[in-house]
This record gives structure tokens, sequence and C-alpha cells, in this order.
């Protein structure tokens, strides 16, 4: 135990064992990695290998059978739920990018701003300077300065998955999870974003899980490769690609 | 910039002629309906009173509603329970007023518990010979069943058709309930005869007007709180709920105490237009459980217009004025024109009379603004409205098309 507590220190995200079967299907199947502190870390594998799952796990939206996870060393995410989990500093993107479609763009970064979530504060909430500052900043970083005032709805799918980012960044996190954040993106906003995770990633972890090789290779950052819920092969991008396992996995046999 | 857009929106502007307008009409009403004399034709008889009066106070419970299913999507089909509980709290404390006055003359127990051979007085009576008990009881009955109800479903988060479903089988439960004699609430009869509320005769004209003024100032207070309420940060969060729950969650937010607080609001309203209601129609029955009634305030307010504050109001005295015509003209008909201007609102007029008004108003706007700069319209709408700040104003190319009017 002792021993497992000096290894977790370092780590942001450490997953040891987890399992989790919806009706008789195993998901994620004994999956272990550790994600340590301030790292940047693309996850990637086939449809089907548990990215999302694990995700599901270590926001609270889905218990483990079994395993342990934990978060920043010590704190256990199995005894937590998804807004205990979030105020702890985990941040979430989804795959499909969720922004609140009839609000402006500055209000869906209101809404995410770290501060009280009860309901009293929220009634009579009054904007402070240092909030419009912090709004500021996140619009000039997620690249939406100019549509400050548009709904949501109405910007385009890579402005969304920005938006995204830019409540989660709102929200302060210690480790943000990004489910595929180029997904339907130009190569120009692809490149773009890379850009901006990047910069994320000086003052964060971020965990990002991600199809798309050519991003993945822009991030220059360790690859995990999960394969039918657990870990196929793991290191850097061309040590993961060169792998007879993972080649197999991609290409068929 | 927020309050800049605060105070521009038109549907803040709507939000504030619609209270002017219901002050005007409760001090407006009482001289048409007892200074001017009965033969002028600006005369108001005292059954128009009590009909319009009858219709602010569902306007009240259209509004409760909106609160829930248009702002945060919650499609409560018992909401005519809680209209109900608050009718019966009055309705309590309106038998007590008859005192001996009935016609066994029993000073404590009401007529229909001496039919009923009933010595004693229920426990759940006392207190309601007091205005003020009863009017604690006319908030809290309402606002505990909500509570209670909504604390075990939405932490069990059910959501969507399912939650409607419980929550008509919540006002078909307490229907049953209210027509068994010995829950102690008058059975099947309900509670009728009343005679005086708080010392004066509920049958007099200038009780009748007074009710009737107290409807529309109330009704005007709840537009001012829910209009306050929708425009918080809370406000936001409500509709954030209603689009991305997840999305709330996983921003650290607990929906189901978004959720809950909205639906215990609610139901304090839906129930204080209850209150409102019995005295000006004279009688609470079980009747008002029925699943239907709950129904019915779906459609007032998806025909006014949903997510928004003037809709519900518009839709529910609208509905409710063609209704009386009907049920005089055509009784036969009403329940078909009801199904089919539901199906028709539904297909054509999603976001109901007040929606498309606004867009229609927006649009016509947009053709205005096209022509000429930005500035030469923005100039007359400042000064038209005071409280601009021009500098800041959403050029209206930008704010109309994707209008949902977002009040």
């Amino acid at each position: 135990m002792s021993h497992n507590r000096t290894s977790r220190s370092h780590t942001i995200l450490y997953l040891d064992g987890i399992s989790v079967s919806f009706d008789g299907f195993r998901a994620v199947n004994n999956l272990s990695f550790t994600v340590d502190k301030g790292e940047m870390r693309a996850i990637i594998g086939p449809n089907g290998a548990g990215k999302t799952t694990m995700m599901d796990i270590v926001t609270g939206k889905t218990r483990p059978d079994e395993g342990e996870v934990f978060f920043d060393g010590d704190i256990d995410l199995t005894r937590h739920d998804e807004a205990e989990i979030a105020m702890m500093g985990i941040g979430r993107k989804f795959q499909k990018p969720t922004v609140f479609e009839s609000h402006t763009v500055e209000d869906n970064l209101l809404l995410s701003l770290k501060g009280p979530r009860s309901i009293l504060p929220a009634l009579f909430h009054r904007r402070s300077a240092a909030e419009a500052k912090r709004i500021d900043d996140i619009l000039g970083m997620i690249r939406l300065a100019d549509r400050r005032d548009a709904l949501a709805a109405s910007l385009s799918h890579g402005q969304k998955q920005w938006l995204e980012i830019g409540m989660l960044l709102a929200q302060d996190p210690k480790l943000l999870l990004v489910d595929e954040p180029v997904a339907g993106m130009t190569d120009a906003e692809t490149e773009e974003t890379a850009r901006l995770l990047k910069d994320i990633a000086e003052s964060h972890s971020v965990v990002v899980v991600e199809h798309d090789m050519h991003f993945v290779r822009e991030l220059g950052v360790k690859v995990t490769c999960l394969h039918e819920g657990s870990v196929l092969s793991e290191g850097t991008l061309d040590f993961v690609s060169a792998d007879e396992r993972v080649i197999e996995v991609y290409l068929g046999r | 910039m927020m309050t800049g857009r605060f105070f521009l929106g038109t549907a803040d502007r709507r939000v504030s002629t619609m209270i002017a307008l219901l002050v005007a009409v409760a001090m407006v009403v009482p001289i048409l309906a007892l200074v001017v004399p009965a033969g002028s034709v600006m005369h108001m008889p005292p059954y128009m009173v009590a009909l319009t009066g009858k219709y602010l106070c569902y306007a009240l419970l259209a509004l409760s509603l909106d609160l829930v299913w248009g702002y945060c999507g919650i499609l409560s089909l018992g909401h005519a329970a809680f209209f109900a509980l608050g009718g019966y709290a009055m309705g309590m404390y309106l038998m007590r007023q008859i005192g001996s006055r009935g016609v066994y003359g029993n000073p404590l127990l009401p007529d229909f518990m001496v039919f009923l051979n009933w010595q004693e007085l229920p426990w759940y009576w006392y207190g309601f010979d007091r205005f003020w008990f009863a009017a604690i009881m006319i908030v809290l009955v309402p606002g505990s069943l909500a509570f209670g109800f909504g604390w075990l479903a939405f932490r069990s988060r059910v959501t969507g058709v399912y939650l409607s479903i419980i929550t008509q089988a919540l006002t078909y439960a307490l229907l049953l309930a209210f027509f068994r004699n010995d829950m102690g609430f008058g059975g099947n009869n309900g509670l009728t005869d009343f005679k005086d509320i708080l010392g004066f005769n509920v049958q007099a004209t200038p009780t009748r007007v007074a009710l009737f003024s107290a409807s529309a100032l109330i009704l005007a207070l709840a537009v001012f709180v829910t209009w306050r309420i929708v425009t918080s940060k809370y406000g936001k969060l409500l509709v954030a709920v209603r689009d991305a729950e997840s999305r709330t969650r996983f921003l650290g937010w607990r929906a189901e105490n978004v959720k809950l607080f909205a639906f215990t609001v609610s139901a304090v309203m839906a129930g204080v237009a209850g209150a409102l209601y019995v005295p000006q129609v004279g009688i609470i029955n079980p009747g008002e459980f029925e699943p239907g009634n709950s129904i019915e305030v779906v459609i007032w307010t998806a025909v006014g217009g949903r997510a928004t504050i003037v809709g519900p109001i518009v839709g529910a005295v609208l509905v409710n004025a063609a209704k009386s015509w009907f049920t005089g003209a055509l009784p036969e008909l009403w329940l078909f024109a009801l199904g089919g201007l539901f199906v028709l609102v539904t297909l054509f007029l999603p976001k109901g009379i007040v929606g498309v008004w606004g867009e229609w108003r927006s649009a016509r706007h947009v053709r205005a603004a096209k022509p000429g700069e930005r500035i030469e319209v923005e100039a007359p709408a400042a000064i038209a409205r005071p409280a601009a700040k021009p500098a800041s104003w959403v050029p209206p190319q930008d704010a109309s098309i994707k209008a949902q009017p977002a009040e």
C-alpha cells in the first residue's frame, strides 16, 4: 500500500486494473495506465477500444466493476459523482461538441467559470471585474473574441469545439480530458487546435483521445494505444506505430 | 454590456409592458365595475369581473408551468395538482369562516363533517380559521409536495416522458384520494357555500372586484419575479440544464438542485393561483386534480409561447376566452377545437404566438436596417429606450436571425 502511495504521488491520473462490463460486454478490461502531473498524453485506439468508457469512469459517470482510479495522487474517484469530480478539477470535453446552444459564447463561459455552484449565489450573481477579465482572456485564447455575443448555436463545428475547450479552461481544472477535439475540423482548424492544446498543456495536465494520427504527431507527446479495453502499447508515436500488435489491430490480419 | 443588452431586449420590453398592463387593469377594473353606472357601455358587470379574474389565475398557473417547462424542459403534466392544493388550503379557510351560519349551524364543524356524523374537527383543519395560517399553508403545502417529489425524481435522474408520466400519476393519485369522504376534504362535493373572506362577503361585487385586482397585482408580481429568475445567472443555468444537462454536471453544477429549485418555486406559484381562484369561483372539488386540467395548462403555455414570460399569460387568457365562447355557442365542439389548436400550434407555431410575433418583429427590423448604416438604426432605438448603451448594442443582423426569444 505504501509502495502504491509513493508511486502514485507524482501522478495526476492513476488507473489500476479497472474493468467494467455492460450487459456482458467487457468495455474496459483490466486497464492500467498513469498520467504524470503536468503531462499531456494522447490516447489512440480503434472504435470500441474503451476510450470513451475510460473517460466515463474517470469523470464519475460510470462506476468500474473492479480496479482503482486515483486523481492527483490520492483522491479515489470511484467514490465521487460527476459534479464533485468536476469541482475537484477534472474538465471533460465530449466527443460531440456540447455547448449551451441558446446562450451566447460569453454566457457559455460565464456558466463555466470556477466559483460557487449552489443556487442562491447563482440567483444573486453580479459579474465581478475579475470574472470579466477571465472571460476576455479565455475568449482570446480560444480564438472567439469577435464572436462573444453570438449564440453558440451559430458557431461552426470547429468553433464549438474551441468553445467547449474554453469552458473547460474557465473551470480552471488540473486535468483536462479532451475527447476527439479535431473531429470534423478543417486542416487549418486542426493545426490551430494542436497549438491551442499545446498552450494549455503548459499549465495543465491533458489527456487527448484522438483518431487523427496527423494531429497526434503534431502534439508530439507520449501515446497510449488501447485495444479491447486494455493497453496495447505505450510510448512515442513512432514507437507505438512501429509496434507489430498495433499494426495488426489497425490494419487487420 | 450585459446590462446594455438586458435593457435593450424586446423580450424585456414585453415583460415591463405586461407588468404595467396588469397594474393598470387592477386599477381600472374597479372603476368600471363599481363607479361607472350599470347602464353605461363602459360598465363591467360582476360576472365579467369574476370571469376575467379566473383567467388571471389560469395565467398565473400557466406562467408557473412555463418556468419549469419552457425554461428547464421539465414537462409537468400534473401542475394542476399544486393549483388544487393551494385552492383547497384557501377553501379550508373559507369553510371555517362560515362558522355557525352553515345548514347544520355547527360553530366548529363544516356541514359535510356534520353530515358524516363526525364529532371532532380533524387535526389538519386546526389553524385554518386564521387567514395568516391558511396563507402559509397555501405556499407550504404545494411547495413541500413539489420539493419532496422533485427531490426523489430529479435525484434519481428521472427525465423526459417518464417524468411527465409520474407527474400525471401524482395528480391522478391526489384526485382519487380527495374523492374519498374519509380524507376530510368534503369528498366529491369538495368545499363550497363560502360566506366571508377576511370579513367581507365573498359574493358581494366589491369583494369580487378586490379579488380581481389582487389576482392582477399578484400576477404582475409573479411576472416580475419570474423575469428576475430567468434573467439571472441561475436562469441561464436553467436553460443550460434544459439544453445540455450532462454538460452542466461535468461543469460541476448539480442539475438536480437546479431543477428542484425551479420546480418548487413553480409549485408555490401554482398554489397561489389556486388560492386566488377558489374564492372567485366559489368552489373547490377533486375535479381540479383531473389529469386533463394539467394538460390544458400545457396547451395554454404552448399556444402563447413557452420560454417567454408573456406567452403563457397571453395563451391562458386567449384559450380560456375561446373556451368561454365555445362552451356557450358550440359546447360539443370545444374539445375538438382545443385538440385541433394544440396540433396546429405544435406543427406550425412551435414557439407560440409570442415567439412568432417576436420573429416577425425582428425580421422587419432586419429589413429596415439593411439599406442604411447600422448607426442610423441604432440612434432612434437608443432614444426610444432610455437605458440603452448604444455602443454595446448587438447589431440586428446578429440578434434576430437565430432569435430564440431569449427572455
